[in-house]
């Protein structure tokens, strides 16, 4: 157990804030710091352009195997990168879902053709990608998708309908990794398939949600006879939960850090801003800033668990990594409200019209969607409770 | 950056917890805790003789085994675990530091030998006051004065909250110059406890399963040889002491929380009412997840103070976070404890609240540890103090 890094380490992280410092400039000064969660609809283009300039030097899928084009880096060097990238104020991620999600589920269960068709795409910045998951039956129950998957043998095509919901950057992504019914008398976590489909194409309609925040980052997504070439169906008919699940590992990775360090810059900012108004003499308020800061200095530590340890040999989650996303989720939420308490009288008047919100309140509204997607609070205790613990499942109705 | 545990470090944990499940039961502790010692001398001797864990992070140069501190949490955890009665923690976490942060090298080959073969020590610094002052645990509290005479110090006034004070063979006490205030005029002594004029008390305690006791010195004569370090400049070692008593203590706080998590799981899983499990109503299920959750945290937090603590003893370059990394280790854990301790003894019922299961003895001493060397409170209000009185702090 040892924190300091190596000298080659420390060597790596010079490089990576050097290359960020020569080029987060010119136009894309104006984006750092944005398009985080709750700002991911600002500067799509920009962040767009960024997103292969990125690619262009070579920092994008920094943690994949050279095989796929990735960069080949160690778990050490890719922490030193997300921190690198989240100090220097490097914008939110437009190809954060194809990286993070999309790629690697591919590498792990994909064919040949279908890494040799996608990944290049991903790894140059040129191909964003979106998530089918939810549906709006299908939230916490996430096993009970409805959208369907027809296999036409005329066209050899499969022939997707149905709503998928909560689907962030669909306006913008090229492809959406769907999970849908291949067996239409199935239910449950049998009969599903997971599909790579085409976003630009008649039968796939995408509409935005109008958020607590008065934006829109998540959007409906229906298809109506929507089309997917047979190849592009990963895994087997029927094998969908499998690999929808095996993908979840993947989020629980090590750009977990990069999302800390924003995390610290908004801690910083609720800081900055108590010790400029006074609210940094209320003893009520010091206590919340200081357990803020403390919780957040564990987090980081606990990350570091979860990558230096090793999952159980049947891809099971470690108890770090099983009270991770409870953790940070509930943290980030304490932190929405610290900001208004900080912000204090002043919370209570916006920016400008027509519903112009300070960065600060953006956060205090964007954050409870934290507590609820991907696993509520609620149903993280219940798989902490039944996974970490053993404890006997609920009956169910 | 390696944040896993060797295959030694497993080890060392694995062998104390062994040995600790099989000693330190339910009919162990009771007999500890109702001896003047509150510790069984026979199982004593065999820790220091067969496993020789006070040597655990003492310099080999002094007659230790040369570990660190990562190795020392990883046991204290155990024995925080299975509620050890033992001189341990004050023999080790707070003598051996004294001396080792303290003293000069002549002091640790005369003394650190003694410590690692099994001599006990403590250390005495604050007066009553640090319950009057909002539970302060700061040189403030120090009233203890420590007057030159000749080549001797006279040493006069009284201690209290000192762990295992009335049984420890060896006394590291803290006195000021007559007359200095705050952290100046501050100065370490060791001495034997048996030294004329020293007297102590056992005070009865809440949680009985480590004492605590009040001294009183009568104008106690010790030779300049008992000076730890320079005369009056004493208060930076002791806070580091003090930090490094803070992160021990965090990890017996986490041991002791997961202990409350199994005992609650196992006992709930157990339970039948309503024709089922009551493990398997998730009004019981959510709690034990969020006491999972304070578990895990709690060891990542006092991990990282591990690491941090290591490098303080070593001067390595994070050896000046010390002081936050305890107060981040201490305040998460006496809280995970205290409410792991108070949500085992709901789960439990009825039986929770009885003698004869052991929930109670957890809940005392959640309690107790919150408040030794500062609550939860307290530390973060030192961690504001970083945050938000400095200029140009972040």
């Amino acid at each position: 157990m040892k924190l300091s890094f190596s000298p080659a380490d420390e060597q790596f992280r010079q490089e990576v804030a050097q290359w960020l410092n020569v080029n987060l400039t010119g136009d894309f000064a104006k984006i750092r710091f944005r398009g985080g969660p709750g700002d991911e609809h600002m500067f799509q283009h920009e962040r767009q352009q960024w997103e292969k300039t990125l690619a262009a030097g070579g920092w994008t899928c920094v943690g994949w195997p050279k095989q796929y084009g990735g960069r080949g880096c160690s778990i050490e060097q890719q922490v030193i990168f997300f921190e690198e990238y989240a100090r220097a104020g490097g914008p939110g991620r437009v190809g954060h879902i194809g990286e993070g999600l999309a790629g690697p589920t591919i590498i792990a269960f994909g064919t040949d053709a279908q890494k040799h068709k996608y990944l290049p795409g991903i790894v140059a910045g040129t191909d964003l990608w979106c998530q089918g998951y939810s549906e709006p039956g299908a939230g916490s129950d996430l096993a009970n998708v409805k959208t369907k998957a027809r296999f036409d043998a005329e066209k050899n095509k499969w022939i997707l309908n149905g709503q998928k919901v909560w689907t962030s950057l669909a306006q913008e992504a090229h492809y959406c990794f769907v999970i849908a019914r291949t067996d239409a008398n199935s239910s449950g976590h049998k009969g599903l398939g997971f599909f790579l489909l085409k976003m630009d194409q008649p039968g796939v309609t995408v509409r935005p949600i109008q958020q607590i925040t008065g934006t829109s980052e998540f959007n409906e997504v229906f298809f109506d006879d929507a089309e997917c070439d047979a190849d592009d169906i990963v895994g087997a008919p029927g094998d969908g939960w499998k690999v929808a699940m095996g993908l979840l590992g993947f989020e629980r990775g090590v750009s977990t850090l990069g999302q800390q360090m924003q995390f610290q810059n908004e801690l910083d900012e609720v800081i900055a801003l108590a010790k400029q108004n006074g609210a940094a003499k209320d003893p009520i308020i010091r206590q919340r800033i200081a357990k803020a800061h403390a919780e957040l200095k564990i987090m980081r530590y606990n990350s570091l668990r979860m990558l230096s340890g090793q999952s159980g040999s049947d891809g099971s989650l470690q108890k770090e990594a099983l009270i991770y996303k409870l953790y940070w989720a509930t943290w980030h939420r304490a932190l929405g409200e610290l900001a208004m308490d900080v912000m204090g009288p002043e919370s209570q008047i916006l920016e400008g019209t027509p519903y112009q919100l300070s960065r600060l309140q953006a956060m205090y509204l964007f954050v409870r969607s934290d507590t609820i997607y991907g696993g509520t609070n609620q149903i993280q205790r219940n798989i902490i409770a039944e996974r970490g613990l053993g404890m006997p499942k609920e009956p169910r109705g | 950056m390696e944040f896993a545990f060797t295959d030694e470090q497993l080890m060392i944990r694995d062998t104390a917890q062994a040995f600790l499940a099989e000693v330190s039961t339910s009919e162990a502790i009771r007999a500890a805790m109702a001896t003047d010692t509150g510790y069984d001398r026979q199982l004593w001797q065999q820790i220091c003789n067969d496993l020789v864990w006070p040597a655990l992070h003492i310099p080999e140069q002094f007659g230790g085994m040369g570990l660190g501190y990562v190795e020392l949490v990883a046991m204290l955890e155990q024995m925080g675990r299975y509620l050890l009665c033992s001189p341990f923690y004050a023999s080790v976490c707070l003598g051996v530091n004294s001396l080792l942060l303290a003293g000069s090298d002549e002091q640790k080959k005369q003394w650190l030998p003694q410590l690692a073969a099994g001599t006990t020590a403590t250390l005495a610094w604050c007066d009553g006051s640090a319950g009057e002052r909002g539970g302060n645990w700061n040189a403030d509290t120090i009233s203890a004065t420590a007057t030159p005479d000749g080549q001797d110090y006279i040493l006069s006034g009284e201690y209290r909250y000192v762990v295992d004070g009335a049984s420890a063979e060896l006394l590291i006490v803290a006195a000021r110059l007559p007359g200095s205030v705050g952290a100046h005029g501050i100065s370490l002594f060791v001495l034997p406890a048996h030294t004329a004029g020293v007297s102590r008390q056992t005070l009865p305690t809440l949680d009985q399963t480590r004492k605590q006791s009040a001294i009183q010195l009568h104008r106690v004569r010790v030779p300049a040889s008992a000076l730890l370090g320079k005369a009056g400049n004493a208060a930076p070692g002791l806070q580091t002491v003090l930090d490094l008593a803070a992160i021990a203590l965090a990890a017996e706080q986490m041991g002791g929380a997961q202990q409350c998590l199994d005992m609650a799981v196992a006992y709930t899983k157990e339970r039948v009412q309503f024709g089922r499990s009551i493990a398997s109503f998730q009004a019981i299920k959510h709690k034990a997840a969020d006491m999972m959750l304070r578990v895990e945290v709690a060891r990542s937090g006092v991990y990282y103070a591990a690491c941090v603590a290591q490098e303080a003893l070593e001067g390595g370059p994070l050896a000046g976070e010390l002081s936050e990394a305890a107060s981040i280790a201490k305040s998460y854990c006496s809280d995970a404890y205290f409410k792991n301790a108070a949500e085992c003894l709901q789960m439990h019922g009825g039986v929770g609240f009885t003698w004869e299961y052991d929930v109670h003895l957890h809940f005392k001493r959640a309690k107790a540890s919150e408040h030794f060397l500062g609550t939860g409170a307290y530390h973060r209000e030192r961690l504001a103090q970083w945050l938000l009185d400095q200029e140009g702090a972040a």
